[in-house]
């Protein structure tokens, strides 16, 4: 038995951990379960998505393995355990990059398939799942490889389905082509949310990958003042000529760690704000065309390993939420909200979302997105989330399950009008309801 | 249905569910995530009156259960029936059982001496030993124990009532200490002079405070890890001082 939490540490509950290395024990291991099965990666999810109460987690970092690069295509099969970070060790120094990566490389293939996960250039490129070509999917009535095209609703109910449809063992992805392994970055601060989200309604198109940080403490005149960093990866005139590509730093396991548990309050709206401040005055006004490297630009919070501890004992939650277009507004009132509250929350990230993909459950929607990180501690935050909870409602909106850890069930039917088609796609895959977790049940899901 | 970040429950079991303190931690916890509660108690026409102001405060499933804290040998049935009701795993369960009983009474009569230690400890420890393999098999779960500061350090004005609280404190201190790693979770209240309806009639001791204080404190309380949670807060530190006071001076002091 072990307890487990999320990256956000704040819900832990006590499971059986299996750790399966094919697909013949994860079908045993569906047929024996009898009080709810869930599957796990690396953990990343914030809430309670990769967790089951009582029942078995079904560890997946023992389905790994990493097939040949198929060069003409850039299609490679992966164990779903497998670990962007693994994957790009190795797909990187050949040339290829993934086509849609998260903020971490701390993620495995099936995870980033359970939430569908997103990038900084999801308003190029879509979501993580437009760039699975297969995958192989073991349920409770048994194993079938689906995609796009063959069996398209198990395939799009599994994507962003937080692992409720089924155990992913096995993907197979199409990478996108890399002629180096930097990026040419252009950064601009904007003094506050109007400049921002002006610049980014305009500029994104022409950039591949485009984020904003904002200072979500920053009130009045400043508020929502950010640093948008966009770029495009470099070709080889980019580069002089004897640049090569390598395995993208930092290395995998981290330059940096958190050797403790933070104290309760080490992050506090003090040492936020002037971490915030710091952040901001650092960056340069305008720089164009700055190279920089792959895991700078797209992982820099990898280089510590473990921040997630710096929250201290009670631990983080965060809020993503997901607007259309004609929400912007909301945009401003979630900031505003914030920095009005006195909730402490670090530096939130502001993107653009394409259209979305089929995904049931899939998060992205075409709009606007943003993050926001915040420790568990302020009396007032929970009430803060539910007000922010209506107003994403309210606009058509949602949260990402990856992230959650409080939302309102009620809320949910609203977010996720596809609900129903999962329900009828688990009934048939799943019929004695074995597949579950604790935000699953928490959710009503 | 499980907890979320901020420790609020869904799934609610109250065994003692007519006690106002009870009640009103309740009624906090359905203004926020709680929806299903089994109400367990004795005088059905209050645990419907409750029930009814659960409803209110957003709670979508109320079911009352009855129970008699006078026959502890049927406290593993009624937890069976709690949890049964319940339809699912339960969040949080609240015991807030006991009996005052009237000490000038029951200290020479053996079978109401009996009715308030078996009110006050051995429903309760029957209804505990009952519900705590069945949480430990849910791998979650949170327990909140109604103790007393009259356990703390038992007075002569009563000490059956506070005998008994004494007992069923120190019986909760080691199953938390059980719990560890269980991913179930205990947590003891200990308020002291309450204004409700168990002392209605009697003059205030010091530090009293009311029910909606002690409701505040076990809120805060739950989203904590804090194994004791006091109301008023500062008396943690006045009972420090006062177990350190001589008998003969303790039996001397208002109260």
């Amino acid at each position: 038995m072990s307890s487990l939490t999320g990256w956000g540490r704040t819900q832990p509950s006590i499971a059986t951990v299996v750790t399966p290395a094919n697909e013949h024990d994860v079908l045993d291991i569906l047929a024996r379960a009898t009080k709810g099965v869930i599957a796990r990666g690396l953990g990343r999810s914030y809430g309670d998505a990769a967790q089951v109460a009582g029942g078995t987690v079904i560890d997946g970092l023992g389905l790994g393995g990493i097939g040949p690069i198929d060069e003409a295509t850039g299609e490679v099969t992966v164990g779903a355990g497998t670990s962007l970070d693994a994957l790009l060790s190795i797909s990187v120094p050949k040339g290829w990059f993934i086509a849609v990566s998260p903020g971490t490389r701390q993620v495995t293939v099936g995870g980033a398939i359970a939430a569908d996960v997103h990038g900084k250039n999801h308003h190029r490129d879509g979501a993580f799942c437009e760039h699975v070509r297969s995958l192989r999917l073991v349920t409770p009535t048994g194993a079938m490889t689906v995609g796009p095209t063959d069996e398209p609703d198990v395939f799009w109910g599994t994507a962003g389905a937080m692992g409720l449809t089924g155990i992913v063992t096995e993907a197979t992805l199409r990478l996108l082509p890399i002629e180096t392994d930097r990026l040419v970055v252009d950064t601009d601060r904007c003094r506050d949310l109007d400049a921002l989200m002006a610049a980014m309604a305009t500029g994104d198109e022409d950039h591949r990958y485009s984020v904003a940080w904002v200072d979500c403490m920053a009130t009045g005149a400043r508020l929502g003042r950010a640093v948008l960093t966009r770029g495009n990866h470099a070709c080889r005139v980019d580069l002089d000529a004897t640049a090569q590509l390598r395995e993208p730093a930092p290395s995998r396991s981290g330059l940096l760690r958190v050797p403790w548990v933070a104290p309760k309050g080490l992050l506090n709206r003090v040492s936020i704000r002037a971490f915030n401040e710091a952040w901001f005055r650092r960056a340069p006004r305008h720089r164009r065309d700055e190279l920089v490297s792959l895991g700078a630009f797209f992982h820099p919070l990898d280089f510590v390993t473990d921040w997630n501890l710096l929250y201290g004992p009670r631990g983080v939650v965060q809020y993503q939420l997901a607007v259309p277009d004609t929400g912007g507004d909301t945009v401003r009132r979630a900031i505003e909200l914030l920095a009005t509250s006195g909730v402490p929350s670090f530096l939130a990230v502001l993107k653009r979302f394409g259209p979305s993909d089929p995904g049931f459950l899939s998060f992205p929607i075409e709009g606007w997105t943003l993050a926001l990180d915040m420790p568990v501690g302020p009396a007032q935050l929970p009430g803060v989330l539910d007000r922010l909870d209506e107003l994403v409602v309210a606009d058509g909106g949602r949260v990402y399950l990856a992230k959650d850890a409080r939302l309102d069930p009620r809320h949910l039917p609203a977010m996720y009008p596809r609900l129903d088609e999962l329900a009828s796609l688990r009934a048939r895959l799943d019929p004695r309801g074995v597949l579950t977790s604790d935000l699953a049940r928490r959710l009503g899901v | 249905m499980v907890q979320d970040a901020f420790g609020n429950p869904q799934r609610l079991v109250v065994l003692g569910g007519s006690s106002d303190i009870a009640r009103a931690i309740a009624v906090r916890l359905c203004r926020e995530r709680a929806r299903t509660v089994v109400l367990a108690g004795r005088r059905e026409p209050l645990l419907d009156d409750a029930a009814a102001e659960l409803r209110e405060a957003g709670a979508t499933s109320v079911v009352t259960v009855k129970f008699d804290a006078g026959e502890p040998s049927r406290a593993a049935r009624t937890i069976d029936e709690c949890l049964e009701a319940a339809g699912g795993p339960v969040d949080l369960v609240i015991l807030a059982v006991g009996a005052l009983g009237d000490q000038a009474l029951d200290e020479d009569d053996a079978a109401r001496a009996l009715e308030v230690v078996n009110a006050t400890y051995t429903w309760p420890v029957a209804a505990l030993s009952a519900l705590r393999g069945r949480l430990v098999a849910q791998g979650t779960g949170r327990i909140l124990v109604l103790s007393s500061v009259a356990g703390v350090r038992v007075r002569r004005a009563n000490y059956l009532y506070g005998g008994a609280k004494a007992g069923l404190d120190a019986t909760c201190v080691g199953m938390a200490e059980s719990l560890r790693g269980t991913g179930v979770a205990l947590q003891i209240l200990r308020p002291g002079f309450v204004r409700s309806k168990m002392t209605a009639g009697r003059p205030d001791a010091p530090f009293a405070t009311d029910v909606d204080a002690v409701a505040e404190v076990a809120i805060a309380g739950l989203s904590s890890a804090q194994p004791v949670l006091w109301s008023p807060p500062l008396l943690r530190y006045v009972f420090f001082v006062l177990g350190l006071v001589p008998q003969a001076i303790w039996r001397r002091l208002p109260g």
